[in-house]
């Protein structure tokens, strides 16, 4: 049984109605390679691979986000 | 009746034996001695009492204090280690650290870290309150101190190929004390100018270590505290006081066992005297100061009867070793100040009820 609202993609590449979360946004993400750990540029639909040795592990980047701790 | 001085003396004695420790408490209060008032006076204590100043160096400061009860010289201690305010890092906002230390083992290696800057302008900080709605609590030049940390590891190209130190093969390898750095808020440039400005005491402390790639970017808000709340905030390494040992030979000690005797004690402590019209050795204790009071002396036979080991109850010897934010004199002048303070709150409580 389908889940409601889930639209399967089509291999025939068949119009459909837009979804929410459809249009393209900036969809670059930096990942370190487990191998090299050279910095890999990924966008959405490419390969999870290294560019650079093609090993196929890669690590997401740590949160920019400020972190606070107590020195104690 | 007066009591007479030899007796005096006697009481200011705690016995040292060979198994057992006897005389302990002090007796000089009233009642203890029937017909001898005890009672506490000052200008009395003011002839008995007694500063004498041995070491002085900035960060190690050794003095005896003489003529005062334990209780007091306990205080001085006790206030020295927890009580006097100092600044340290309390809270720590990690932007970014990719280094192998963890956030939180981080930031409270950071914490430990003990600052100093110019005293002056120490005066101008406040307490900043915690966890309370009062305007207080919030951040501002007068409670805060903010110091950055920003360091990231890069490979060092110039480096020969076969080099295996990390200190050569990469830039900012390890990251020092050194490196963090003061950013001063509204006034405080002018309270922390120049050589006064707020760093580490030790720029050599090793706070992480990095290779290529890992870096370390963190801001930090350093407040007044006292050590109650946390060690960090504890202006001394140690501060410690030992009572002057005493070393009294009943019968004299002559000839071999003279030699002996000395062998008893560190090196110091007693030497043998040879008399110049007779030719014989003696032994005379020279400076009890350095006894480590082990005892040795009391287990050999033929020193029994012959010495009486001891420590002086109300001599004690001082000894107080700063962190780096105030010299170890200052130190002590603050905790005096501070439990002058707490006298005369405690006055105003009793005057008021």
């Amino acid at each position: 049984m389908q889940r409601e609202g889930y639209v399967p993609p089509t291999a025939g590449g068949v119009a459909r109605p837009p979804v929410y979360g459809d249009t393209p946004r900036q969809t670059a993400m930096k990942y370190l390679c487990a191998d090299c750990g050279k910095s890999v540029t990924l966008n959405k639909g490419d390969p999870i691979r290294c560019k650079e040795c093609g090993f196929r592990i890669l690590y997401k980047e740590r949160t920019k986000r400020m972190v606070q701790f107590e020195a104690r | 009746m007066a009591p007479t001085q030899e007796e005096l003396e006697r009481r200011r004695i705690v016995r040292v034996e060979a198994e057992r420790v006897l005389d302990v408490t002090s007796t000089d209060f009233p009642g203890h001695y029937p017909g001898e008032d005890h009672a506490w006076d000052l200008g009395e204590f003011r002839k008995r009492s007694k500063v004498q100043l041995h070491k002085a160096n900035d960060l190690d400061y050794e003095f005896d204090l003489i003529g005062v009860d334990a209780s007091v010289a306990n205080a001085f201690r006790r206030i020295l280690i927890a009580e006097v305010p100092t600044l340290a890092i309390e809270t720590v906002f990690v932007h970014n650290n990719t280094s192998i230390v963890q956030d939180e083992v981080l930031a409270q290696r950071l914490g430990l870290v003990p600052l100093r800057g110019d005293k002056k302008g120490f005066q101008h900080l406040r307490w900043r309150k915690k966890n309370t709605e009062e305007p207080a609590a919030e951040a501002t030049d007068f409670n805060t101190v903010v110091m950055a940390l920003k360091v990231a590891c890069t490979r060092n190209h110039a480096a020969p190929p076969t080099e295996t130190d990390p200190s050569k093969l990469y830039f900012n390898s390890s990251v020092y004390a050194r490196d963090i750095k003061f950013t001063p808020q509204g006034r405080q440039p002018h309270w922390f100018a120049g050589a006064g400005e707020i760093r580490a005491v030790n720029p050599d402390i090793l706070l992480a270590k990095l290779r290529p790639g890992q870096e370390i970017d963190l801001e930090m808000h350093c407040v007044l505290g006292i050590g109650q709340d946390h060690a960090k905030f504890s202006p001394v390494a140690t501060a410690s006081y030992r009572l002057l040992p005493s070393i009294k030979i009943k019968q004299p000690i002559t000839g071999e066992d003279a030699e002996k005797f000395v062998g008893c004690f560190p090196s110091g402590v007693a030497e043998v005297q040879t008399d110049k019209r007779t030719g014989e050795k003696k032994a005379v204790v020279v400076n009890p100061r350095k006894d480590t009071v082990s005892r040795e002396v009391l287990r050999h036979d033929e020193f029994k009867g012959k010495v009486e080991l001891g420590r002086v109850r109300d001599h004690f010897i001082f000894s107080v070793e700063s962190t780096g934010m105030y010299n170890s004199d200052e130190l002590f002048l603050q905790a005096v100040q501070i439990l002058k303070k707490k006298c005369i709150d405690f006055q105003e409580k009793l005057l008021e009820s």
